[in-house]
């Protein structure tokens, strides 16, 4: 650690590439912090909208025709509005009429803090696309199959859970890997409600380091390590996933 | 034990997957388009009523206000246009790059078109934003980078690497027996690309093209983020400027929802329908 501090440090001395979150452990601990809480809100998000996005492909192929409209408005007004529009509607606009408590010193408490809608508006916008994936991914298992299900005695829930998704989702994966890798750079808008995430921390950095130039390659390479490694997973969930004779 | 081939066609584990299917669109039907509108006016009414009787109503505001927010809307599809533009222009250039028959160039275009589509489309516009100077001298002529200018090239980046993708994508979907053809009858390499293949990669490019330009318009609102007076910074202004009560947050954002929505939405029913008349399978 030491020799990495140290040579950082020679490096902003001897060329003026200051890196300073490598060596100055005050920076190093907000970059570190921001990484976390992008990590908290990629991780929740996906798995919140993966949920809706299942439970919403569901409803549609439900018989309630209400429900079936609802999700279908979900999905055409989430698709066709600008993400950070939506994030600010849900915090300005709901997280202001929600009841609010009051700390001991008199400050105003909301019920939901400023991560919290960011995860609640980032995880409706990706479950919309993740519907619409789910969707396609269920039109593919064929009739013969459900049909089957059923003989068996099969509630059309369970047959969901046990038959529909599972399939569904071994042939919709790469569409899937796309969205929420999407959704992974979207978290960067929590940025624009003061959510503490990576661009946020170095932002930070660089308006008190003024070392711009830097930050942004450092910032660049993490999100640039955050897809890799988020593709690789879903490459290596989509391999152990793979159906013995059935490939495209 | 393997299934005998006819049997596993008539017995599929599953079937072809298309993302798109073409009949069961998701579209608002003429049902879920009026809940849409009446909880809409219902919403718009609670928060009115909330705001009591002294203070001009909800609607009132944003009537009032409606011109200067609209003429933010108006800019922001500008910046999308130019951003469209100079992304397709150069990402037609970055595609041809990786199709190109030099190594070094096929790969320069790839690292530049992963990078570009990889990263977080905030994180290009900061880099643009802030590694750009504002203005630059050549032979004393000043050039000056409004803010606007730079939101626009920062938006440019990320259509120019995803055009490159969709170009790519289009010509290696023509079948190969194209490129045999030409070369049968004599043309050259930039020949066959100019007048044979991209003629016909324009069908196929049409629909995703319009898909990112529909993304493009969505993503114009970020560079209120870095101060361009765009419809969002106008919007929060215009909320400060009826002294910032709380309660008209939601109706001032929920209209630069509608704008969007009704800009997009159609452009994505158009989309959709232009697939499905491509569609060549």
């Amino acid at each position: 650690m030491d020799a990495i501090s140290g040579w950082f440090q020679r490096l902003y001395e001897s060329t003026g590439f200051n890196f300073s979150i490598f060596y100055d452990s005050y920076d190093w601990n907000r970059y570190v912090s921001g990484l976390k809480m992008t990590l908290i809100l990629s991780v929740t998000t996906i798995l919140i909208s993966l949920v809706l996005g299942a439970a919403g492909a569901l409803i549609q192929s439900g018989p309630s025709r209400l429900l079936r409209s609802l999700v279908n408005a979900f999905v055409v007004v989430f698709r066709n509005t600008p993400p950070l529009v939506q994030l600010f509607f849900f915090y300005f606009g709901l997280g202001t009429m929600l009841p609010a408590t009051e700390t001991a010193t008199g400050m105003r408490e909301p019920l939901l803090n400023n991560v919290g809608w960011a995860i609640i508006s980032l995880s409706l916008f990706a479950a919309a696309f993740n519907v619409e994936i789910f969707r396609s991914g269920i039109e593919a298992v064929p009739k013969t199959t459900i049909e089957a299900a059923e003989a068996l005695g099969y509630t059309r829930f369970k047959a969901y859970c046990h038959i529909v998704l599972p399939l569904a989702i071994r042939v919709c994966l790469p569409a899937l890997n796309n969205n929420l890798v999407n959704l992974l750079k979207t978290t960067t808008l929590a940025y624009a409600i003061a959510v503490p995430e990576t661009l946020y921390a170095l932002k930070q950095i660089w308006s008190e380091s003024q070392n711009v130039l830097e930050m942004m390659i450092v910032l660049l390479a993490t999100y640039g390590i955050l897809v890799g490694v988020l593709v690789w997973l879903m490459h290596r969930w989509e391999r152990a996933m793979h159906i013995p004779g059935y490939s495209r | 034990m393997t299934m005998p081939p006819d049997l596993r066609d008539r017995l599929p584990v599953l079937l072809p997957f298309r993302l798109c299917r073409s009949k069961t669109q998701h579209r608002l039907g003429a049902g879920s388009g009026a809940l849409l509108c009446v909880s809409l006016v219902l919403f718009a009414a609670t928060a009115s009523a909330q705001a009591g009787r002294v203070v001009p109503s909800t609607l009132q505001v944003i009537a009032k206000w409606a011109p200067l927010l609209l003429t933010g809307f108006a800019f922001n599809i500008l910046i999308s246009a130019f951003a469209m533009l100079l992304g397709t222009i150069t990402g037609l250039g970055l595609g041809l790059g990786l199709l190109s028959e030099l190594r070094p160039i096929r790969q320069v275009s790839w690292a530049l078109t992963q990078i570009f589509r990889n990263a977080p489309w905030l994180v290009l516009l900061f880099f643009v934003m802030f590694l750009v100077p504002f203005q630059i001298t050549i032979f004393n002529v000043r050039i000056p980078f409004p803010d606007w200018v730079k939101a626009t090239v920062g938006f440019a980046l990320p259509v120019m690497a995803n055009v490159a993708e969709v170009v790519r994508g289009a010509v290696k979907s023509l079948p190969s027996t194209q490129w045999e053809a030409a070369e049968a009858l004599a043309f050259t390499r930039r020949q066959t690309m100019w007048r044979i293949i991209l003629p016909q990669c324009i069908k196929r490019m049409l629909p995703p093209w319009m898909n990112i330009y529909s993304l493009v318009t969505m993503s114009t609102v970020l560079a209120s983020i870095v101060g361009v007076s765009e419809m969002l910074t106008l919007t929060a202004q215009v909320h400060a400027a009826e002294g910032g009560r709380p309660e008209l947050f939601a109706p001032l954002y929920g209209f630069a929802l509608l704008c969007f929505f009704l800009y997009c939405y159609p452009i994505n029913l158009w989309t959709a329908q232009l697939e499905r008349r491509f569609q060549t399978r």
